[in-house]
């Protein structure tokens, strides 16, 4: 539905989250809360990353690390689903956990296009994990303040796991970072591959400006400087150094554009749902 | 926690064993935050709290709730309440004496972890101090951050080399 939504300016293109909502067009306003459209981003960046750390169960470099990224993602999952519900209750549609995760086509997903890249080498996916659990554990904290007791619910049982990740990760880069020329080289040329999606976590978009002015939210942008001096004391502790800016930053996650590997993500995530609507076990 | 134990339908409530550590009950782990019985419509409203949000063992908690009350001739309504988030701190005594006993090193106090994450702390490959409950002895080292379940670590003895679980404290 925003097909004419170009990828170079969608992530700051005048709201197109309401009409985004699939349903809420035929339900109308009724009950309608403008910070739906906040926390659908935020469940599905969750949702999605929950999706692409589980791919490591059987995949990872030891079977300690299958149990790790596996809880990792259980816990992720977790905070998705409990904010689905919530938003089903105040985005006029009603949805449940299922149809928000199963049953929504790629242009209705709010996350960004960090969550949904391929998962790449063990080094590409701690780079990943440390930056996006840096960035849950300021995010979460700021929710605690949260105007919404569901938001300040959810963020504060979050923020308990998400140190733990972010623990996680940091230990993970220090060791590859600061271990032989190998895994030096690799761990340097993966953060050096995430950098081109960073900046989209923090673009201030409509719904969080939005959101931001009920008290509900938090803006991103405010969150950019207590992420990245995390993210700095474990890179120099692993004797590596941040990665300049790239030319090239990815947009549109929010808006619902997405990335070549988004569909192929969906299509393994919601393949049995959809092919056995309504099926239960 | 304003658990009525003098109901038996609320004791046979707090005894429901947790389904991936039996070795101890939702009432002692501190999940069973509220069991609210109506004695004149033979109902009973339990609320209970995660341990992590996608903790997988929720919904076999909530249905053994729902079995438990029936079996007394009760119907249940199951809520799960997020705010405030569980932490270890509400284990019981006799919960940790109960995960010692089966092999479990129970949890810290948990002001130290909460602490990390916060401010410049240096990044340390290295952990808090755990008792090896076989043994006692202190001289264990992490072996994995996360074990067989999302509240356990593993752990190995240097003393008398016998790996465990550790229940993390949050």
């Amino acid at each position: 539905m925003n097909a004419d939504v170009s990828p170079v300016n969608s992530a700051n293109a005048p709201s197109e989250s309401e009409e985004a909502l699939p349903g809420a067009a035929e339900n109308g306003p009724t009950g309608e809360r403008p910070e739906a459209a906040y926390l659908l981003g935020l469940a599905d960046d969750a949702m999605v990353y929950a999706q692409r750390l589980s791919e490591w169960m059987t995949n990872a470099p030891q079977i300690e690390e299958d149990m790790a990224l596996g809880n990792i993602a259980l816990d992720l999952l977790g905070q998705a689903r409990a904010l689905y519900p919530y938003i089903g209750s105040i985005d006029g549609t009603g949805r449940g956990e299922d149809d928000y995760a199963m049953l929504r086509d790629e242009r209705d997903w709010r996350n960004v296009h960090l969550v949904e890249q391929e998962r790449g080498d063990f080094a590409d996916e701690m780079a990943r994990l440390l930056w996006f659990s840096a960035y849950q554990v300021e995010l979460h904290t700021a929710l605690t303040g949260s105007s919404d007791d569901v938001v300040v619910g959810v963020a504060g049982k979050a923020l308990k796991e998400v140190r733990y990740h972010l623990d996680h990760a940091s230990l993970w880069v220090v060791r590859l970072g600061d271990g032989t020329a190998e895994s030096h080289r690799r761990m340097k040329a993966a953060l050096e591959r995430v950098q081109p999606h960073l900046a989209e976590l923090f673009d201030d978009d409509d719904a969080s400006v939005t959101a931001a002015e009920l008290g509900v939210g938090v803006l991103p942008s405010s969150l950019h400087d207590g992420v990245v001096a995390r993210v700095r004391r474990v890179v120099q502790e692993a004797t590596l150094t941040l990665p300049d800016a790239s030319p090239w930053r990815s947009r549109g996650g929010r808006a619902g554009i997405h990335s070549r590997p988004m569909g192929y993500l969906l299509a393994e995530m919601q393949h049995i749902a959809r092919s056995h609507p309504g099926a239960t076990w | 926690m304003a658990v009525a134990v003098e109901s038996p339908v609320a004791q046979a409530i707090s005894r429901i064993p947790d389904p991936e550590v039996p070795v101890i009950t939702i009432a002692e782990l501190g999940i069973l935050r509220d069991v609210d019985v109506d004695e004149q419509t033979h109902t009973v409203v339990v609320t209970i709290t995660p341990t992590y949000s996608g903790c997988p063992a929720m919904e076999a908690i909530a249905s053994r709730i729902v079995f438990e009350a029936r079996e007394q001739g009760y119907a249940a309504d199951v809520r799960t309440q997020l705010s405030p988030a569980w932490t270890t701190d509400w284990m019981t005594d006799e919960g940790r004496a109960a995960l010692q006993r089966f092999g479990i090193a129970p949890p810290g106090p948990v002001s130290g972890s909460e602490a990390e994450g916060r401010g410049p702390v240096a990044v340390r490959l290295q952990r808090h101090v755990v008792a090896c409950p076989r043994c006692g002895s202190t001289d264990t080292t992490e072996i994995a951050h996360f074990g067989s379940t999302a509240c356990k670590a593993l752990r190995r003895c240097s003393a008398c080399l016998e790996p465990f679980d550790e229940f993390k404290a949050i």
